[in-house]
């Protein structure tokens, strides 16, 4: 009956030996694994920076203005104005009644003079 | 197998031969104790083997992990997986808006290691090729005089480094460092100030700020814990990029050495621009002047460090404290024929004009009355003055959170008799920040609650001293406002901003004493709009003239005043204030439809 209880003990031991060895060797798999991520992280973050340095380099405002003042033809964009400002009642009313069945947002685009659309 | 310790045979054997058979017993239990104690001997010794090998075994493994650890590289135990790692060191700083204003990027530090190189004299050539500020001989004396470590450049650019590795010589090495970057360059420099490198290894560098809130701020931007949220400054980009396009433009304009504006938020004591010119990029700070007037350097912040003498801005506080004393209303009539006697001293009035024989509290802040200004100081007196002075901060470095703001301290006179008196009443004698002055009137233009300056972005209601009624502040604003509408200030009406404000042109002292007759500064403190200021804007032309109309203006009224209404008209619209009149253009409302 002893011996019975030893070798079971024994048996149980070399398991749990064998269990400890495996889970070591997945918490280590593990973590390498982790690392590599953080380092991945790491990588798109510095990434990330770069890119949000460079968006604002892009659009400093001296960059912007001298932008505008190139595309004015095109933009025809000033510095805003106190009279730009307007009042709630200069907004038109929004088109009345349901359009047609079938009408086209590219033929919205397509009128002629903004009177006859919006 | 048991033996008996009688054994039949044996014990019949020694009867019939007439031995004793106890005998026999005796001997038989003798060998059976003799062989109980060998077996137990022998199990106390294997025991002992057990016992000692398993000490020599911890022993030797202890002795084994300490040897190795002893001889290996310390490394950090790795019970856990390391938490996310921050890349930016330093903490980036954006405008209220959560703009970039400054921010960290990588890049690498190059050193070279001679004695592992293997063309010291070819790679100096190359190195002085790439970068042009090397001088090819230096670099190769030291390269060949022994040493084993050289650093050459401190930072560069993906483009030089990949120049570098072109010329292929080991001993040349790359170390990664932090980089403190400016997107928006010239913008909002004095504010940030700059970065350098503090000590410096090979695999990294700390990051130190040098000027400017980047060095007031320092340790704030450096702490671990919050190196992952940005410093929101009290700064709009928009707002700040538009006051130096117009500030410049109006410095270039009127030929002025210098200028500097404040835009600060009455209420809460935000900062949301201060611009000084000239001025110079972050990015590439230069080197702190060493010779000549330190406030030529385009470094010098003219708004917080640079204290002047800044005239009739002054004499709004003279007429407030008074009317908050209650000797004054703004219909109170004083006499005003200059020149006004004080011991051997006479005050007369700019260019010698006569606002007399009287004139009202209103007209003589209007007019801007020296004279008129200093018989209510006197009426005031020295202590009091002095006391009102010091409680609006005019007579201490401005506390915001910028590392220049202590070196701005005002100058004051040691002594107080009265012709101190009258001459601080209008702004000459004492020397101040024009930030602490944009402070003072933020405090009038609030109803009277002095808030301290900030430039980090606030939440939340703000709490200061009350230094005056509302109903003294209210009057104040409305004299202000007068000034704009039919005094001295009137270029400076901006429509549908109800411009109020206080012109002040001040004759620069010489360094031998005395003032110079051709040499002003020139300030308009303002505030916007005046039926409920929002902001005050504070701006200062050091030495400008207006020489278009074929005669030199050098009062402020010329120089400053249109700089700042053009400001105003600039930058209120950016900031969503809407203005009182209706907009010109109406369209005629109409029901629209497809």
């Amino acid at each position: 009956m002893r011996s019975v209880l030893y070798a079971l003990s024994f048996l149980a031991l070399i398991a749990l030996g064998f269990w400890a060895y495996r889970e070591n060797y997945a918490t280590q798999a593990a973590l390498k694994e982790v690392e590599g991520l953080q380092r991945q992280i790491v990588g798109l973050r510095e990434t990330l920076s770069v890119q949000r340095a460079e968006w604002a380099y892009l659009n400093r405002p001296d960059r912007l203005r001298d932008l505008t003042t190139a595309n004015f033809d095109r933009l025809g964009l000033l510095p805003m104005e106190p009279s730009q400002f307007g009042a709630a009642a200069q907004v038109a009313y929004p088109p009345t009644g349901v359009p047609e069945i079938g009408f086209s947002t590219d033929i919205q685009g397509t009128l002629a003079t903004p009177e006859e659309g919006l | 197998m048991r033996t008996p310790l009688r054994p039949l045979a044996r014990i019949l054997q020694a009867r019939q031969q007439g031995l004793n058979p106890d005998s026999i017993e005796r001997e038989n239990l003798k060998l059976r104790h003799d062989e109980i104690r060998e077996k137990a001997r022998g199990r106390a010794q294997f025991r002992l083997m057990v016992l000692c090998a398993s000490f020599v075994m911890a022993f030797v493994a202890i002795g084994a992990r300490m040897g190795l650890m002893a001889a290996t590289e310390p490394l950090e135990p790795r019970a856990s997986a390391p938490g996310a790692e921050i890349i930016a060191q330093r903490a980036d700083i954006t405008d209220r808006n959560g703009r970039i204003l400054a921010t960290n990027m990588m890049t690498y530090a190059l050193y070279a290691n001679p004695k592992i190189m293997i063309d010291p004299v070819g790679a100096a050539v190359k190195l002085a090729e790439i970068f042009p500020e090397l001088d090819a001989k230096a670099l190769e004396r030291r390269f060949t005089d022994g040493r084993s470590f050289v650093w050459i450049r401190k930072v560069m650019s993906p483009e030089q480094m990949q120049s570098v590795h072109d010329i292929g010589d080991p001993g040349l090495l790359f170390g990664p460092r932090e980089m403190r970057l400016y997107p928006n360059g010239t913008l909002a420099a004095h504010i940030l100030g700059g970065a350098s490198f503090g000590v410096e290894g090979v695999h990294s560098a700390e990051v130190i700020g040098t000027a400017g809130i980047e060095k007031a701020m320092d340790a704030r931007l450096r702490d671990p814990a919050q190196a992952g949220t940005p410093l929101a400054l009290s700064i709009d980009l928009s707002v700040q990029a538009a006051i130096e396009e117009v500030l410049g433009a109006g410095m270039t304009m009127l030929n002025a050495r210098g200028a500097a504006a404040i835009l600060m938020d009455v209420r809460t004591g935000e900062i949301i621009s201060l611009a000084s010119f000239p001025t110079f990029d972050p990015n590439d700070r230069p080197a702190p002047p060493v010779k000549g007037d330190p406030g030529d350097s385009p470094l010098f912040n003219r708004a917080v460090q640079g204290v002047y003498e800044l005239g009739s801005t002054f004499k709004i506080f003279a007429v407030a404290q008074a009317l908050e004393l209650g000797f004054v209303t703004p219909e109170t009539m004083f006499d005003v024929t200059p020149p006004l006697r004080i011991g051997n001293s006479k005050i007369n009035e700019f260019e010698g004009k006569n606002y007399g024989p009287m004139a009202s509290v209103t007209d003589i802040i209007i007019k801007s009355s020296n004279v008129g200004t200093g018989r209510i100081a006197l009426l005031i007196g020295g202590l009091r003055q002095q006391a009102f002075l010091k409680s609006l901060g005019l007579f201490d470095p401005s506390p915001v959170e910028l590392a220049e703001s202590r070196s701005g301290k005002p100058l004051i006179p040691k002594k107080w008799p009265d012709i101190v008196t009258v001459t601080a009443a209008y702004g000459q004698g004492l020397s101040t920040s024009s930030l602490n002055l944009a402070a003072a009137y933020a405090a009038i233009a609030n109803g009277g609650v002095m808030i301290k300056p900030t430039l980090l972005k606030r939440e939340g209601e703000t709490t200061g001293v009350r230094v005056m009624s509302e109903n003294t502040a209210t009057e104040a604003v409305k004299m202000l406002r007068g000034v704009v509408t039919k005094g001295t200030a009137s270029l400076g009406e901006v429509p549908g901003y109800e411009v109020a404000g206080k012109t002040g042109t001040a004759d620069k002292p010489k360094s031998t004493g005395g003032y110079y007759d051709d040499k002003v500064v020139n300030t308009f403190a303002s505030m916007f709009p005046a039926s409920n200021p929002q902001y005050v804007l504070i701006v200062t032309l050091d030495e400008p003239q207006d020489d278009t109309l074929s005669e030199t203006r050098r009062t402020a009224g010329w120089t400053a005043v249109p700089v700042a209404a053009e400001i105003i008209r600039r930058v209120a619209p950016l900031m969503g204030l809407r203005p009182t009149l209706e907009p010109p253009a109406m369209d005629a409302v109409t029901a629209a439809s497809n």
